[in-house]
């Protein structure tokens, strides 16, 4: 239970916001944009993250996904859900069969193979109008549909991509405390070492490849119903980026901080926009000041300046806090600093 | 006496709060909402046409407004990304509930918003090219911009006079390039010409020479290159380079200054269907667009030096909109979409705009001149 506290938090998180904010432009538009972003990122964190291998091409998956359910689902007239597992199928045989001779590959090489790959699908997209609609997009694509209840307003997206998102969370953490996760994690600090102690380091590297590229096929797919409109620059090497910048801006190997990652870069621009033609300024800024004083990223990071914060304020029992005179308990005031201590540990 | 003078005043306080209360209404002000591509790589096309939908708007204000209200512009920059667009005009939609929106500087942006704005019921008029934003017609989306179609009919119609019965297609591989190709590809029946040759280049090319060498050995009477960006430039070069001597055309893509500009002297005698803007001081004085056509082309180079047709896209949008808000006294958007649709002879930049149910741009193919290139400057062909 105590392991997945967080994930609880987010729910509890997901499930109020919409209550709290009915109708709010920022919950039910912005808020299914970051969810899906927060997915992605969970799905590249575990790539990159825990296994220590860098993509740059991991919107090229997001965009089979899409691209498969809205051909099958638009052109050929296919209920979307045999779609969303075909188009899943056929993003999975392309990440194997990529994966094995991409993985061999280490550092700056592997970034630039699956940059080359993240290229080559956008061209394909492009340059196969007949099929994708080339660089004008292709429309038409209906909504989903559970057991009659269609997904067919924002407040629905909502409930179905937050559903979706604690899924995928929950996945990650389990698959991270699991034996192949502890496996990840010793190929990520020393592959040769991981290998001295039996672990298929091949093996693994293509399993959370493939893995991750099904999350983000199943997120293209649930994108293209969405948007019910599919066209090439959402799955340009630029979003790869993005996805990254959201990772590492998170926090590398803390599924919570992919999240938060995914959550600022998706409602820092939306809130900027008031400053008009400074936004990219500013939001670039932003960018920089995290980098540069949250190193590690901005979930580890604001984590230890808590803890440092607190370490501060703990020698000095005669400063009381300022809310402390009023109420006189002390009791509450104890057990919550060790519970945030644990849901950082397990983060 | 007492009850008549407080009965005075009562009417007297109504008739204010009355008048109070209608001046507020009217002073409410009209919302235009835009989407466009100021940044990015199609912000050739969203910088003109927001600097035209602000200075125009300003303008407009500084006389006063639209029926005594004033005007206001709600922009979003969507960098040319469809899956911003979708969110942007939710937000035009749902948090900033503007009346109209003006805006979609390319074609994919336009296309992935119309689910949203014919659900939403509020008119929309589009500023990008493509055919099928308005075939089929949807009931709330318009657009100003010529469709690629036009262009390859102009220029077959040109063919036709001259005597071209064999044309040697080459076009590049971007949205626009495509999109004219298939086109070029689909109206060549109908004009009772034959395609003999369909050679395509990358985006990023620098030499299209191994493309026409095969023209060359075709027996085209005419090569038409529909394109974008550098590509014309370098295929009006190759092919004088090649020494081929066939007529040459281009499409509406190249219509500015920088392409005689790169292409040199290679580009005499290049022939270009284009909107009347780039000849506006050619035109007889006689034409209702001419006014229009210099007016905007001399406010817009005095404040931002040239003008190009993208921003006129954007002018005509702006005012088919204020107008139709205009004649229906309202902002209710059933009445102004109707009034949008009813929009006849309307001068704009891009041709006079005639719409109806059934066409939603409503212009001929009379919007585009045949324009040839001579001493390096646009001349009107008879």
């Amino acid at each position: 239970m105590k392991r997945l506290s967080g994930l609880f938090l987010l729910a509890a998180a997901i499930v109020l916001l919409p209550i709290l904010f009915p109708d709010n432009y920022f919950v039910t538009v912005v808020g299914v944009t970051a969810g899906l972003n927060a997915i992605l990122a969970v799905s590249l964190n575990l790539l990159m993250g825990y296994a220590g291998q860098i993509s740059l091409g991991h919107a090229a998956f997001f965009g089979l996904g899409a691209y498969s359910s809205a051909i099958l689902t638009a052109r050929y007239d296919w209920n979307p859900w045999p779609a969303l597992l075909l188009g899943l199928a056929f993003t999975g045989v392309i990440a194997y069969v990529v994966a094995r001779p991409i993985l061999r590959l280490k550092g700056h090489y592997l970034a630039m193979a699956t940059l080359g790959l993240g290229i080559i699908v956008h061209i394909f997209i492009v340059q196969l109008g007949w099929l994708t609609g080339g660089p004008d997009g292709l429309g038409g694509i209906p909504t989903l549909s559970l057991f009659g209840w269609a997904v067919d307003s924002d407040q629905r997206w909502y409930i179905v991509i937050g559903t979706l998102l604690v899924v995928v969370v929950w996945l990650a953490l389990n698959i991270i405390d699991s034996r192949s996760g502890r496996a990840l994690r010793a190929l990520h600090g020393s592959e040769v070492a991981a290998e001295m102690m039996g672990i298929n380091t091949a093996a693994t590297k293509t399993g959370v490849f493939v893995l991750a590229a099904l999350i983000a096929a199943v997120a293209g797919s649930v994108f293209a119903h969405q948007q019910a409109f599919v066209s090439p620059d959402s799955f340009s090497f630029f979003f790869s980026i993005e996805l990254v910048t959201m990772v590492v801006l998170g926090g590398m190997a803390s599924t919570y901080g992919a999240v938060l990652g995914a959550l600022i870069l998706t409602f820092l621009p939306e809130l900027l926009v008031v400053f008009e033609d400074y936004e990219v300024m500013i939001f670039g800024g932003i960018l920089m000041g995290m980098m540069i004083f949250l190193p590690q990223g901005l979930f580890v990071g604001l984590g230890d300046l808590l803890r440092k914060l607190r370490r501060q304020a703990t020698p000095t029992p005669r400063k009381p806090a300022p809310q402390e005179p009023a109420s006189h308990k002390p009791t509450p005031q104890k057990p919550a600093p060790q519970k945030e201590e644990k849901r950082h540990g397990v983060a | 006496m007492n009850i008549k003078k407080s009965v005075t005043a009562l009417a007297i306080g109504v008739a204010l709060t009355l008048g109070a209360a209608g001046q507020s209404l009217a002073a409410e002000p009209i919302k235009i909402g835009t989407f466009l591509a100021v940044t990015g790589p199609a912000s050739f096309l969203g910088d003109p046409e927001l600097k035209t939908l602000q200075l125009y708007i300003d303008n407009i204000n500084a006389k006063g407004g639209i029926d005594g209200r004033q005007v206001e512009l709600m922009h979003y920059d969507t960098g040319g990304n469809a899956k911003e667009a979708v969110n942007f005009v939710k937000r035009l939609i749902q948090k900033d509930k503007v009346d109209v929106i003006v805006g979609g500087s390319t074609s994919g942006s336009s296309l992935s918003v119309m689910p949203l704005v014919e659900k939403a019921g509020i008119p929309f008029i589009s500023l990008a090219g493509a055919v099928s934003i308005i075939e089929p017609v949807q009931k709330w989306t318009f657009k100003t911009p010529h469709t690629d179609r036009m262009a390859a009919q102009k220029i077959y119609e040109d063919m036709n006079r001259r005597g071209i019965a064999k044309v040697a297609l080459i076009s590049g591989n971007g949205g626009f390039d495509k999109s004219g190709r298939n086109q070029s590809l689909a109206m060549a029946a109908s004009y009772d010409i034959e395609i003999v040759a369909d050679e395509q280049y990358g985006a990023k090319d620098t030499d299209m020479t191994a493309q026409l060498a095969k023209i060359r050995d075709t027996d085209a009477q005419a090569i038409l290159n529909f394109g974008f960006g550098s590509g014309p430039a370098i295929v009006t070069k190759n092919v004088r380079q090649l020494g081929i001597t066939l007529p040459l055309y281009q499409s509406h893509g190249v219509a500015s200054k920088k392409y005689i500009e790169l292409a040199g002297e290679a580009a005499e005698g290049v022939r270009l269907p284009a909107a009347a803007l780039l000849v506006a001081d050619q035109l007889p004085e006689s034409d209702p667009q001419r006014p229009v056509l210099l007016g905007y082309k001399n406010l817009y180079e005095s404040k931002f030096g040239d003008v190009s047709t993208f921003g006129g896209h954007a002018y005509d949008g702006l005012m088919i909109a204020l107008e139709a808000i205009d004649r229906a006294d309202s902002t209710d958007k059933a009445k102004v979409r109707d009034e949008i649709e009813k929009t006849s002879k309307f001068p704009g930049t891009g041709g006079v705009f005639n719409m109806s149910p059934s066409d939603h741009m409503g212009l001929g193919l009379d919007a585009f001149q045949m324009l040839e290139i001579r001493n390096g400057d646009w001349t009107i062909v008879k």
